[in-house]
């Protein structure tokens, strides 16, 4: 499209828009479509968006850490967690290995068992975390030196756990993106019966108007020109509406989980602001395929 | 200016026109008569674009009118006024903005025109009535105000299809006397009518010549009318 043309679409031509008659319930259905769709456009994007993000966090974090769990008497839990470190500080791959003191261990199990603990009369293992280096450590060759040396040490390096959970989080910002395309696909199928509704409704008009010498691009651009302005503004307002929904969403934080993540980050903010411009597209292409056709089936 | 050859038409049910032949020269006057439903609105059609000829060829302005594709007819309607028989108006605009509807939908600029606006609904006498809505007009009014939208754009053939159909015998001297008008500046005039009165009237004033539709035939009606 030239940019005079553009130009028109946005601007309009007075007389031009008097000329196909003003229709107040299609226009309100149009509005309220639009505004639904952005509506719902904006939280698909957000789960889409927090979901990706969660994926990569979970897929980059535990990758890189492993989880060494001693399972030993208590007397003996000292000198194996000391063996257990001399060992993985012998072992090229690995960055560095810490064990969890007994307030971290507290502190991980307070979501179960409540914080005040007494963790010294509990035959809880010891932790050791252990992180990745680059490149990364030989994971079978750890598990049976640590076998021989040390029976009660357990290697857990999460991909048992982690997997599924990357992956329910990427399938869950596919299923975002699929959600963003149907709504984009409805919109479409909507505005396309509003179109048809109107250019019928409009048939007398549109016939007196061919009459006159009017060229099919004319009164094809009263219509799209309506159409796409209502989606615009529609979108507008379900955008404005939807940001402000997540903006009272909680942010993100360890005690709600993942579900608090939900929301834009940073320039994320502005990708729902391209939601109406879409709109605006897909209403214009709609309503110019619908007229189009329309106006072939006249002389 | 506007030319059928051999030209036959047919709505499905049989022909209703058959090996038609006119050929309407510039600034001439004709008249096309003949019993209702014999076919004049569908010869009109033929003439402005509006149907496409089962047999035979329209040529308009040296262009074969089969042959135009959309825009290419819309262009030949802006040079072509047409008084439809029903007018057909947009009932949500004055009738000053349906006069000036060609001008419109042309994208001619409508401030520049006002004072010809002016002019010409003056000249059809609907000055008082330029913002009143179409279907609060008399039939003689809404003809004379299909007229005026009908010349607008000034073309150089004016089709009219009964345009004295819904009126008195005043107002049909009256539209008459405008279309004589408009063929003394020029303009190639086709009426359809089957007002005899009226073609007598007419042949007072202007050289008239009559077409007749009988038995799917165009036949030229002599001057013992």
């Amino acid at each position: 499209m030239s940019e005079g043309r553009l130009r028109k679409l946005i601007m309009g031509d007075a007389q031009a828009d008097r000329v196909v008659p003003p229709s107040g319930f299609t226009a309100q259905l149009t509005l309220f479509v639009s505004g639904a769709m952005a509506f719902l456009a904006v939280f698909a994007l957000a789960l889409s968006l927090a979901s990706g993000r969660l994926a990569t966090r979970w897929a980059d974090e535990l990758a890189r850490a492993a989880t060494l769990r001693i399972n030993a008497p208590a007397e003996q839990r000292v000198a194996q967690t000391e063996a257990a470190l001399t060992i993985l500080r012998q072992t090229p791959g690995v960055a560095s290995a810490r064990a969890f003191t007994t307030e971290e261990q507290i502190e991980l199990l307070a979501p179960w068992f409540g914080s005040a603990l007494p963790i010294d009369s509990l035959p809880v293992p010891q932790l050791i975390e252990v992180i990745e280096g680059d490149p990364g450590y030989d994971g079978t060759g750890l598990r049976l030196r640590l076998q021989a040396e040390l029976p009660g040490a357990v290697l857990d390096d999460h991909t048992r756990w982690r997997a599924p959970l990357v992956d329910a989080a990427r399938a869950l910002r596919r299923l975002g993106a699929v959600s963003i395309l149907l709504i984009a696909g409805a919109t479409a199928a909507m505005i396309t019966l509003a179109a048809n509704a109107a250019l019928a409704a409009n048939a007398q008009v549109i016939e007196v108007l061919r009459l006159v010498g009017a060229l099919d691009s004319y009164i094809a651009h009263a219509f799209v020109r309506r159409f796409t302005l209502r989606a615009l503004g529609g979108a507008a307002v379900g955008v404005v509406l939807g940001m402000f929904g997540v903006w009272l969403m909680p942010a993100a934080s360890n005690e709600g989980g993942f579900l608090t993540g939900l929301g834009f980050q940073g320039w994320a903010w502005g990708l729902p602001l391209l939601i109406p411009p879409l709109g605006a597209l897909v209403a214009f292409a709609a309503t110019t395929r619908a007229a189009k056709k329309r106006l072939g089936d006249l002389t | 200016m506007i030319e059928l050859e051999n030209v036959g038409y047919n709505y499905g049910g049989g022909e209703l026109l058959s090996d038609v032949s006119v050929k309407l020269a510039p600034g001439s006057f004709h008249f096309l008569t003949g019993p209702s439903g014999a076919g004049k609105t569908t010869l009109l059609k033929l003439c402005y674009g509006a149907l496409t000829p089962t047999s035979g060829r329209v040529r308009a302005f040296n262009m074969d009118v089969q042959g135009l594709d959309r825009d290419q007819m819309a262009h030949l309607r802006r040079r072509v006024g047409v008084v439809h028989q029903d007018c057909r108006f947009l009932d949500h605009l004055p009738v000053i903005e349906n006069i000036a509807l060609p001008l419109i939908v042309s994208g001619k600029d409508l401030s520049q025109e006002e004072a010809n606006l002016r002019e010409l609904l003056n000249w059809v006498g609907l000055s008082q009535r330029a913002d009143a809505l179409p279907p609060e007009l008399s039939g003689g009014e809404r003809q004379r105000a299909a007229l005026a939208r009908s010349v607008i754009l000034s073309p150089d053939v004016i089709i009219a299809d009964e345009p004295t159909g819904n009126v008195d015998w005043e107002m049909s001297q009256r539209l008459l006397q405008l279309l004589v008008e408009l063929n003394r500046m020029g303009k190639t005039i086709l009426v359809a009518t089957h007002d005899m009165a009226l073609i007598r009237a007419a042949k007072k004033q202007v050289q008239a010549r009559v077409l007749r539709i009988s038995a799917k035939q165009l036949i030229q009606a002599g001057a013992d009318l």
